[in-house]
């Protein structure tokens, strides 16, 4: 499942999941007619559309196989929010969705059960690693530090208050601009602090929002998709 | 027309040294917090949801603990009344305090007596009822209305407070030093305890088996209440019973440590009942009110695990929306992700007036991580953001999404729409006329799009 944001604005991130999967003997299959998984109306409030999509997202991505997402926000809402918003009249194939997706990370490394990432840079590598808030709870967190951390060279570094939000929240950076510029603003400082030579998180959205402000404020700051330093690091 | 939401409009107005305090008293409680559990168990998790299952099973069977409550505690010589509404808790303690010729009390901490806001409503009726818990006594003096659960004065600084100190006459100099203004207040209540004719407290917990009222306090105000006083009035919220006195083995570990970091509070008293022939003072009468207010609506509802709550505060301080705008703007006696939930809902009419609170979330469950009874927030809020669409609140910053959920299961259309966003790359977006995008833009950059890459790539790599 490539998801929106690699769809419009990231794909080398969707192609960086392709590869490592095919790089470990994965068949990936992609279907055509794949949109979104339909958290912003949900998020919003809006279940009757959010609902729509979801029947939709569950139609296309129908039959037996892992469906491997490459943002623990997707996956949670095909593991979770689906199943919140279909409560009171549950529908198979929602619940067949929830229970095959994958969060990218989580599927390698508690799925596939990789827990060494065979890869290395050449110089020593200072990784900010955001772990992004709809992973909460799941394996997604404890797999992506494990699997960066076991990279020749990869320094993970610690910032502060890592449990903090880094304020995107979808339509809430729009409905709320000043708290969400104020978190991202903060989450910055935080990360910005430990100089780090790149910024990682499995959810290409706060990575958009923590850059994006980064950028208006005059800031620089690497990043990239957790996914695509497995693949940098592949020699 | 798309509005500035009331919390956003608390954050961009909030002074600099407020939200300093609030940040500042909040990131504090949560790394102590975090500290303490995690030094002391071993999996703290299995303790949230063993206390969360045990809430649940009181909530489910609330009538029958109830019935056994008051049962256990008219046995032990307490009186026990029922009010069904704010309105029905204020006469019942007015007419308590009538009964005894009570004209002047003092009063504990107790967010159950902040929602019916039963202080203004006593002076109103003649009777002096003075704040004993220092934080209370300071939102009493400036009235103001406190902002945090467990810490009322997270948003004033020692120099705020030695203003008021001065203002109000309770000293005749200016000094910020704590320990001084500590000392100051002490002075103050101690004359007062000693003249009042009743004390009101809240319970933090009320055991069904045994009826004794569990109270836990860092000051030992609410003891200093009770000991000189004839009358004893514990206003309760009916979701404070627990089944049997042994839980409070899972409950007050996970409450001090979860609200101050505090392994138990400084004072965790146990009431018996009123005073017994070998006791040398303690009340003669003692009087529980247990207050519903809107909460077995919360228990029909799809959101009653809020019930679970005992009001730590944990996901006030963890939660980084409310760091921002401070617990003022909930606007209601419960700030944070809590109040969030709570407000709407318990004040039932005021829904479409807080409608905005369940939505000032990015939804990032911090709160449910740092919930001592593991209440699912997030889900919450989200029920309630539905509930609002159907119910047809209006809200602003609702942004429209029929035209989303229909571009989204027009796979065609979807695909189009991503290859044509391309175009706006070469656009000049800054002046688009398209509010969300403004807005977004206001602060941030926006990547270029690769509208369609993604898709041709994986395209020309499954022909090879």
């Amino acid at each position: 499942m490539g998801t929106c944001l690699c769809d419009a604005f990231y794909d080398e991130a969707a192609k960086a999941t392709v590869e490592i999967l095919e790089h470990l003997g994965v068949t990936v299959d992609f279907p055509e007619d794949q949109t979104c998984c339909g958290q912003p109306a949900f998020n919003s409030g809006d279940w009757t559309a959010s609902r729509k999509v979801a029947r939709h997202c569950a139609k296309v991505f129908a039959g037996d196989l892992p469906v491997i997402v490459p943002s623990g926000s997707c996956a949670a809402m095909n593991f979770h929010g689906n199943l919140l918003q279909f409560e009171e009249n549950p529908d198979p194939a929602i619940n067949s969705l929830a229970g095959r997706t994958w969060e990218v990370m989580d599927f390698i490394y508690n799925g596939l059960g990789i827990k060494k990432w065979p890869g290395k840079f050449e110089k020593p590598t200072r990784i900010a690693f955001h772990r992004s808030c709809h992973s909460r709870g799941t394996g997604s967190g404890e797999a992506t530090l494990a699997l960066l951390e076991s990279i020749e060279n990869a320094i993970v570094t610690p910032f502060g208050q890592a449990e903090q939000c880094c304020g995107f929240g979808g339509t809430f950076s729009v409905t709320f601009p000043h708290i969400s510029g104020r978190m991202g603003t903060l989450k910055l400082d935080n990360i910005l602090e430990t100089e780090p030579d790149i910024l990682v998180s499995g959810d290409m959205s706060c990575l958009m929002h923590l850059t994006g402000l980064a950028i208006a404020q005059g800031r620089q700051i690497g990043h990239c998709h957790a996914i695509e330093l497995l693949k940098k690091s592949l020699p | 027309m798309i509005g500035i939401q009331p919390i956003d409009q608390y954050a961009r107005d909030i002074s600099d040294e407020k939200q300093a305090s609030v940040i500042d008293g909040s990131a504090k409680g949560t790394d102590k917090r975090y500290h303490v559990l995690n030094q002391d168990y071993q999996d703290p998790d299995a303790l949230r949801k063993l206390a969360a299952s045990i809430k649940d099973h009181t909530l489910h069977h609330l009538g029958e603990y109830l019935e056994k409550a008051e049962k256990s505690l008219t046995q032990r010589g307490v009186h026990v009344h029922y009010a069904s509404t704010d309105e029905d808790a204020r006469q019942t303690i007015l007419t308590i305090l009538r009964q005894h010729g009570v004209t002047q009390l003092t009063k504990s901490k107790s967010m159950a007596a902040e929602e019916i806001h039963l202080n203004p409503f006593l002076i109103e009726n003649g009777v002096e009822c003075l704040e004993s818990d220092l934080g209370e006594f300071i939102i009493q003096l400036d009235g103001d209305e406190p902002s945090h659960i467990v810490k009322p004065i997270i948003h004033l600084n020692r120099r705020d407070i030695a203003k008021t100190f001065l203002r109000e006459g309770i000293c005749n100099d200016y000094n910020d030093d704590p320990e001084t203004i500590t000392r100051r207040a002490r002075v103050h209540l101690r004359e007062k305890y000693m003249v009042a004719q009743a004390g009101i407290t809240g319970a933090n917990f009320v055991c069904s088996d045994t009826g004794r009222l569990a109270l836990i306090t860092n000051e030992g105000n609410s003891r200093f209440g009770m000991a000189p006083v004839p009358v004893h009035i514990a206003l309760v919220g009916i979701e404070k019973i627990i089944p049997q006195e042994r839980d409070l083995a899972v409950f007050l570990n996970l409450l001090g440590r979860s609200a101050t970091g505090q392994q138990l509070t400084v004072y965790t008293e146990f009431i018996n009942g009123p005073r017994s022939a070998s006791q040398p003072d303690g009340p003669e009468h003692m009087h529980v009110v247990f207050m519903d207010n809107g909460r077995t609506d919360v228990l029909a509802s799809n959101c009653k695990e809020i019930l679970r709550c005992i009001r730590c505060g944990a996901c006030q301080n963890v939660c980084p929306v409310y760091r921002q705008a401070s617990g003022h703007a909930y606007r209601s006696t419960y700030g944070g992700p809590v109040g969030a939930v709570l407000s709407p809902i318990l004040f039932g009419s005021r829904f479409p007036e807080l409608a905005d609170l369940p939505k000032a979330s990015t939804l990032c469950g911090a709160c449910n991580e740092v919930c001592p009874v593991d209440i699912p927030i997030p889900d919450l809020l989200l029920r309630l953001r539905d509930k609002a669409k159907r119910e047809e609140v209006p809200s602003a910053g609702a942004i429209p999404m029929s035209p989303f959920a229909h571009l989204a299961t027009s796979p065609s259309f979807w695909r189009t729409a991503m290859t044509m966003s391309k175009a706006m790359n070469h656009l000049p977006i800054q002046v688009a006329p398209i509010k969300p995008l403004q807005d977004w833009l206001g602060q941030r950059t926006l990547p270029d799009s690769h509208g369609g890459d993604f898709r041709k790539w994986i395209k020309a790599r499954q022909k090879k």
